[in-house]
């Protein structure tokens, strides 16, 4: 049994009010055929709204088409239909020339960093302000302030070749800051971090968001990146948005099996492989029914297996699961072994239900 | 060796380090602009114009695939009009620069290739403009692998630059045939050979340490 304490304060929900900043509107991209082959549609029928001031993660797998969507938000790439909408303006709809001025509001980081490696710490922060035409001494006011919120004062004349690789993400975010953006998109950001260095990533992006009200759309395909940080989801498949709502409810009540292999073992929701060999769909003399209990909100605190043995007098061996927390509430899935005997499995399933658990049977193991 | 021929082989030196510096100055003018545009003018690029990135590869190539010593024939009358004479060490720049311009085009398209595509991304995604993305982007970061070019268009160049003395162009080549051919001096031929390798031997080492202290990707003790 793997039951984890929570490594991570709840995120607070920056203040929310119900406007979009981004909007994709039945969003549509196809690449041109090349030579011999067919066009490929990387997106089709996108719809999805990303409200003011919240982090909002896309996941899908390599080739899923989510680098492609994030690369839409500030028309790096443009859409072949539909429309999309940042902060009012229809960027899917500008020339270039003018897409750039709308770029400066909206910051982007990336998986490899992207930093120049011919500029120290404190040159690459500069550079989008260069970019857009500041002068030298308000560069300066700008940029230190910048990497003091990064942490790396220290570093600010070293080149991206002496930095780690936390580091380097940490100037790639003051970078992304440097123009004041409303809008942050985070292109699988931690994607080459180790786990701790992702983590303080993470914890670094949830409060610029908390703390400077910035909108975060990120991609990446680890759902341990959305539950951590995100307070709503989107699951990419093959170009199509499968399912999309709050992280809490699709972790705990995954409707698309696309997101439920996402889930996998992320949660508890994967068996041990012993026990998953000897899961067979049929009932067996002196096999034990196998059931999937999974705990939502504050009945994840509930000692709800020593009750179902002191009221009903069934016994519930516990094979598997995970008790944790997802967007800040409670969450848990158990998997344990019941007595196959009918009307006791009945009697169990029945007490679990009223309880408002979701309970499904697996199957049976001997 | 007399001192008449160890001044005569000091001044060919000078003259030949003349030729070349005067030559890649004015080739590194032409030839960095062309490498730039080779780099990004293609179908899809920040100045994407595919039929003239193909006219001036065609130029660039047809220059290049020109064996030196027809050059410098072919090109005389327009020598003549750049340096007001044929022959000599001023008329040996026009195509010494017309041979090395192209080379350099081609070394420099080269070098900005090999910039990393997702810095030309960021660069985008944070507003810049395409000259931005060349002067502040691509530029930048391919100067270490430029500097190493250089240094290989300075080195050939001194090779061409020997001979250019074939018809005229004064420098060690040139010296190198007079004296050391023609007038059966041994001696005099080999101070040039060792002058050349020494000069090549100093302008490589100048261009590594330079290229080496430019890239930064690399850590600096």
């Amino acid at each position: 049994m793997n039951i984890q304490t929570p490594l991570f304060k709840p995120t607070a929900l920056a203040a929310q009010t119900a406007d979009a900043i981004i909007r994709f509107e039945a969003v549509h991209k196809a690449f041109p055929a090349r030579q011999g082959g067919a066009a490929v549609t990387a997106l089709e029928q996108i719809d999805l709204d990303v409200d003011r001031g919240s982090i909002v993660g896309v996941i899908g797998r390599s080739g899923a088409g989510k680098s492609t969507l994030i690369r839409l938000a500030n028309g790096l790439e443009k859409p072949t239909g539909g429309r999309v909408i940042v902060d009012g303006v229809e960027v899917s709809a500008l020339p270039e020339p003018a897409l750039r001025d709308v770029r400066r509001s909206i910051g982007m980081i990336f998986q490899h960093f992207n930093l120049l490696s011919s500029r120290t710490a404190f040159d690459n922060v500069a550079l989008p302000l260069e970019v857009a035409g500041v002068g030298k001494a308000a560069i300066k006011a700008r940029v230190e302030p910048l990497l003091e919120l990064v942490g790396l004062t220290d570093k600010r004349d070293r080149y991206p070749a002496e930095l780690s690789g936390g580091q380097k993400q940490r100037i790639g975010i003051a970078r992304a800051l440097a123009t004041e953006p409303k809008v942050l998109l985070s292109d699988e950001a931690t994607s080459a971090l180790d786990p701790e260095t992702t983590q303080s990533i993470l914890d670094l992006l949830a409060s610029i968001n908390r703390e400077l009200g910035l909108t975060i759309l990120l991609i990446t395909h680890e759902m341990s990146v959305i539950r951590r940080i995100a307070q709503k989801v989107a699951v990419l498949e093959a170009g199509r948005v499968v399912e999309q709502g709050d992280v809490f409810d699709i972790f705990t009540r995954p409707a698309h099996a696309t997101t439920r292999s996402f889930l996998g073992s992320a949660t508890g929701r994967a068996l041990p492989p012993s026990v998953a060999r000897r899961l067979s769909a049929d009932v067996q003399p002196g096999s034990q029914a196998l059931v999937r209990i999974v705990f939502r909100g504050h009945f994840a605190s509930e000692p709800v297996l020593a009750q179902l043995s002191r009221e009903r007098g069934i016994e519930a061996n516990l094979v598997a699961g995970q008790i944790d927390e997802v967007a800040g509430k409670p969450f848990g899935i158990l998997n344990v072994a019941l007595p196959a005997a009918d009307a006791t499995l009945a009697s169990a399933l029945d007490y679990l239900r009223q309880r408002d658990f979701d309970v499904e049977i697996l199957g049976y193991v001997t | 060796m007399s001192p008449e021929i160890v001044w005569l082989i000091a001044e060919a030196t000078l003259d030949t380090l003349r030729m070349v510096a005067i030559a890649i100055a004015c080739a590194t003018l032409a030839g960095v602009p062309l490498g730039v545009f080779l780099a990004t003018s293609g179908r899809g690029e920040l100045f994407a114009a595919p039929l003239f990135n193909r006219i001036i590869g065609f130029v660039v190539n047809a220059t290049r695939s020109t064996p030196f010593i027809i050059l410098v024939v072919a090109i005389i009358p327009l020598t003549r009009l750049v340096a007001g004479t044929s022959i000599g060490t001023s008329a040996a720049i026009v195509p010494l620069s017309i041979a090395a311009a192209p080379f350099i085009a081609r070394l420099v398209e080269t070098a900005i290739r090999e910039v990393d595509h997702g810095l030309v991304e960021a660069a985008r995604a944070m507003g810049a403009s395409p000259l931005q993305i060349v002067r502040k982007v691509l530029l930048p970061e391919a100067i270490p692998a430029i500097a190493l070019s250089l240094t290989l268009a300075v080195v050939s160049l001194i090779g061409y630059s020997a001979m250019v003395g074939a018809v005229g162009g004064g420098g060690l080549g040139d010296l190198g045939i007079r004296y050391g051919y023609q007038r059966f001096m041994p001696d005099v031929m080999a101070a040039v050979v060792v002058v050349l390798i020494v000069l090549v031997q100093g302008v490589q080492s100048i261009g590594d340490t330079l290229s080496r202290r430019l890239n930064k990707r690399i850590r600096q003790r």
